[in-house]
């Protein structure tokens, strides 16, 4: 296309480094009832052509803050209250004679000089792709209209404009793919869409928050490969925000750690990784090598107490959801969440299923404690007296019996506390459920759980929206663990939670097994969490288990395809071990 | 595990509770604070109504039928030019024309009938415990009388009436809301709960009831009603009806939070910890959708006048001598009241007034009803 022909030729007659927007001294705050929120703090960085900038930092250090501050786009009553965003228009490749630098601080956020900004030259993508699209309109006209905006472009030009842009974000049949609607779109197009959309207007910085957050790691992988192949192409300069030290590793060529609002430390890639100077930064990335190797603690105690005789054994377990059939409608084939899975978890082992979303792992796990009522398949549950049970031919008593030593951990530790009940009665809840009616007895055994989990004892009064994330998922584990159970379900447990909270949780967790004699069934899609904790892995892929395996085998030398391109596609904290390009795709054979 | 700056912090959180955040958010909503204040004042008034209202509403007075309204004064100025705060009104003189024999009041100019606040008059029994004569404002001289809004074709004070009947119009709301509550809940639970053919089921009649035109129904029903029923049991006969209808749209209400609570990772949880049905529903279920279900209750109870209102309107709700605003609106029925009485309508502005600022209420408590979706971090 003649557009992108001269967009590159523009672009190359920029030197790459060459500053296109510095953000000096910049602070947002948030007036509150009692008290003004910095949640950005005196931050200053700067955007350089054909070089990504990576923001990083845990959830609340104000990296989406900084990206929304800079186009004006902060939530109300978040106001920008100190220092510059200056944007050097007279440098970009659609600098117009004239245009000088533009303090993108002091224009008022309704402005038609910052809307002039917003998706012309400065683009941004935010982290979730269905919500960002409109649901009513075709992905082209959504494109079309963004170019037309801008550009003022007749109808047909945008039209083919637009269709140029799919296939540079590689979008299969673009022709026919620009008259879908969003929700024809898997979660990877869409984001692909999205990025099509920002670039509509060959902007000179596009801001990416969080992209690849919602998406599988697979998705991922291609999401990063393709933002760096049109980095090349356009040259433009990209701001990444990320929480993911291994993305950073990836694509980054300067980070910005960001905490508490405050930028706690800045420089190149290298020396973020390889030579840390800040101590945050330093605890930040040990948290991220620690769970890159099998915990130590686990390794220890396995060498010292051998795994026992099977506790839980899977037999061909299936679980079809069938669509309700309606008054007019015809019956539709049921979908096969799980189909025909066999595992084995032997007694005082850690199993790990992984799989990407929609691979059946969650659904697996709820069958097991029959949340979820399996269509066929048996599950074979060895009690504490030897004595084999079958789970699915279980009377109601027999389920309940069953489910005290069965127990779940949840992946949302805020959804899976009732906000309407203190800690003591969440806690507690199972021991009132069992038969326990003397109050004092239920005060001491919470008290003695909170304890376990490490949280102060005194908080048993309060509610849980008391806590944070980390601190919610500990009374998570409390109440799994009140009635000494002996197998855990964990579904990801700590998905939900910032790095440095995972390998406490995890911690936690194995000190758990080691001192109640626990087994778990570990369901993630993170790798590194499971290699972590987990002594076997199960790699699920459409509701089947593709491969199993002890879980350092199977990382480091990966049978099935699928796993292989699984494997390759997780992003490696080391910036020298860059890998996307050479990454393993998988494709399904045919059937 | 936690570091002890982390249990540092957790200790000194101060914690608002969730009613705490939803009153924060309640107050500032202007309009429903004000509604709040008119419904406190109105369910006071009901609660009071003996105390309050100056006469007995059920006395009639052949020498003053169809009295107009009388002004208030509170600043009584003797001919000596003296002032007084010392509340009074004039009196009227019935004269009747000679010819066509209507009845004309006449104001008497100087003649006037002075009120007392906490004056003596008609003793009554105030919730069946205390006895009393004690009124908040009634005339000095217990002979006499005075009609603020006017009196009624029987000569019977609109005041005291209009109070006693705000008693009966605005608990019908509660009583009847009550019932549809108990349909609703239980009805819209077991519907958004167990799903599948029970909800089908349940779903359909609610549709059904819906599409019923309400006002043939009630007419129907209370048409039914043995005529020799005490005005009491016809009075909860007929809260009955209102609720049989009223419960669909608190049933709708109730099972839409249902269906989304019941995929909640917490109400899994409870069942996983061995919760009976029962427990589940009451203990973990419902406590989180009682703010929903408060806010769309104050949002029926004004149906629920309106209800009762145009059925007594109608002349088949509640019957005389029961009073309500219904019943005496049901007195400005012809075109006589409107040519000469027009504060036989004065009812109608309560209902109006009740069923206005009950409905600002719900929308603020609506709005309050969920603090943590309102963005705060």
């Amino acid at each position: 296309m003649d557009q992108t022909a001269t967009r590159i030729a523009n672009a190359s007659a920029i030197a790459a480094g060459e500053p296109v927007l510095e953000v000096k001294n910049l602070t947002t705050e948030f007036p509150m009832r009692t008290h003004t929120l910095k949640a950005v703090d005196n931050v200053s960085f700067t955007l350089r052509y054909g070089r990504t900038l990576c923001v990083v930092g845990e959830s609340g250090s104000g990296k989406s803050v900084t990206a929304r501050s800079i186009l004006q786009i902060v939530d109300r009553p978040g106001r920008i209250t100190e220092g510059e965003i200056l944007f050097h228009q007279h440098l970009t490749s659609k600098g117009l004679e004239g245009a000088g630098t533009i303090d993108l601080a002091q224009l008022p956020p309704r402005s038609p000089a910052i809307r002039a900004i917003r998706g012309r030259d400065i683009a941004m993508i935010f982290q979730e792709p269905m919500s960002s699209l409109s649901p009513v309109h075709t992905i082209g006209s959504q494109i079309i209209e963004a170019i037309r905006l801008h550009d003022g472009a007749a109808k047909k030009e945008a039209r083919e404009r637009a269709i140029e842009l799919l296939r540079s974000v590689e979008i299969p049949n673009p022709e026919h793919a620009i008259d879908r609607y969003p929700f024809e779109y898997s979660g990877g197009m869409r984001q692909r869409a999205m990025i099509a959309m920002a670039l509509s207007c060959s902007p000179s910085v596009l801001i990416a928050d969080e992209p690849t957050t919602a998406l599988d790691v697979t998705t991922q992988a291609e999401i990063l490969d393709l933002m760096r192949d049109l980095q090349e192409k356009f040259g433009m300069a990209l701001m990444f925000i990320t929480h993911d030290m291994g993305v950073v590793a990836e694509i980054a060529d300067e980070v910005v750690v960001m905490r508490h609002g405050k930028l706690v430390e800045r420089g190149s890639v290298e020396d973020i990784f390889h030579q840390p100077q800040h101590d945050y930064t330093k605890r930040l990335l040990g948290a991220v090598l620690e769970l890159d190797e099998p915990s130590p603690k686990r390794l220890e105690m396995r060498a010292r107490k051998p795994l026992g005789p099977p506790i839980v054994r899977l037999k061909g377990l299936e679980k079809k959801f069938f669509m309700s059939k309606g008054l007019f409608t015809k019956r539709q084939d049921p979908i096969v969440a799980v189909g025909g899975v066999d595992l084995t978890l032997y007694e005082g082992e850690n199993l790990g299923i992984v799989g990407e979303s929609g691979s059946g792992k969650t659904t697996l796990g709820r069958c097991i404690v029959r949340v979820h009522e399996p269509t066929g398949g048996e599950i074979h549950y060895r009690r504490a007296n030897g004595k084999e049970v079958e789970v699915l031919t279980l009377g109601k008593s027999g389920l309940q019996d069953i489910r005290r030593e069965m127990r779940m951990v949840f992946q949302d530790p805020f959804g899976s506390l009732n906000p309407r009940m203190t800690v003591q009665q969440i806690i507690g809840e199972p021991l009132v459920c069992n038969g326990e009616t003397n109050a004092r007895v239920i005060r001491d055994r919470v008290a003695e759980l909170l304890e376990m989990v490490g949280l102060p004892t005194q908080t048993m009064e309060r509610y849980p929206h008391a806590f944070s994330g980390g601190q919610r998922q500990r009374i998570g584990v409390a109440r799994s663990i009140a009635l000494d159970p002996r197998l855990i379900i964990a579904d990801e447990a700590t998905s939900a939670l910032d790095v440095s909270l995972r390998t406490q949780v995890l911690d936690l967790l194995l000190d758990l097994q080691e001192r109640l004699e626990l087994s778990f069934i570990f369901i993630s899609h993170d790798i590194s969490v499971i290699r972590y904790f987990c002594d076997r892995i199960a790699v699920m892929y459409r509701g089947r288990v593709v491969e199993t395996g002890d879980t350092l085998e199977v990382c480091d030398n990966p049978q099935h395809a699928y796993t292989k391109a699984l494997l390759s596609a997780v992003p490696r904290p080391d910036p020298r071990r860059r890998k996307m390009h050479q990454r393993h795709r998988y494709h399904e054979p045919a059937a | 595990m936690a570091t002890v700056a982390e249990r540092q912090d957790l200790a000194n959180n101060e914690v608002a509770s969730q009613w705490k955040l939803m009153w924060w958010s309640f107050r500032r909503h202007r309009l429903a604070m004000v509604a709040l204040g008119v419904v406190l004042l109105l369910y006071l008034m009901a609660l009071f109504a003996e105390f309050l209202a100056p006469f007995n509403p059920h006395e009639a007075n052949r020498r003053a039928i169809y009295h107009p309204p009388q002004a208030i004064k509170l600043i009584d100025t003797d001919e000596a030019g003296n002032w007084s705060i010392r509340p009074y009104v004039n009196a009227f003189k019935l004269e009747r024309d000679p010819f066509t024999l209507q009845a004309n009041y006449v104001p008497q100019e100087g003649e006037k009938i002075y009120l007392t606040f906490f004056g003596r008059g008609a003793t009554y029994n105030l919730w069946g415990l205390f006895e009393s004569d004690l009124h908040f404002l009634t005339t000095v001289d217990p002979t006499e009388r005075f009609y603020w809004f006017g009196a009624d074709r029987l000569g019977r004070d609109m005041v005291s009436r209009t109070i006693y009947g705000t008693r009966i119009s605005m608990s019908i709301g509660l009583v009847g809301v009550t019932l549809s509550l108990i349909f609703g809940i239980i009805l819209g639970g077991v519907s958004g709960y167990y799903g599948g053919y029970i909800d089908l089921v349940i779903q359909r009649i609610v549709e059904f009831v819906l599409s019923l035109p309400t006002i043939p129904i009630w007419l129907g029903l209370s048409a039914a009603l043995p005529r020799d029923w005490s005005p009491m049991s016809r009075y909860f006969a007929i809260t009955v009806i209102l609720s049989l209808v009223g419960w669909t749209e608190l049933a709708r209400v109730v099972r839409g939070r249902f269906l989304s609570l019941r995929s909640e990772d917490y109400v899994t949880a409870a069942r996983l910890d061995g919760a009976s049905e029962g427990r589940v529903i009451f203990r973990h279920m419902l406590p989180s959708m009682f703010s929903h279900v408060i806010a769309s209750v104050t949002l029926a109870i004004p149906l629920m006048i309106l209800a009762e209102t145009s059925l007594s309107f109608l002349g088949l709700g509640l019957q005389p001598p029961i009073i309500s605003w219904g019943v005496l609106l049901k007195e400005a029925q012809n075109i006589r009241s409107i040519a000469q009485a027009p504060w036989l309508f004065v009812p109608g502005g309560f209902v109006v007034i009740s069923v206005l600022s009950l409905n600002f209420l719900g929308d603020g408590l609506r709005d309050a009803a969920d603090p943590y979706a309102q963005g705060r971090e």
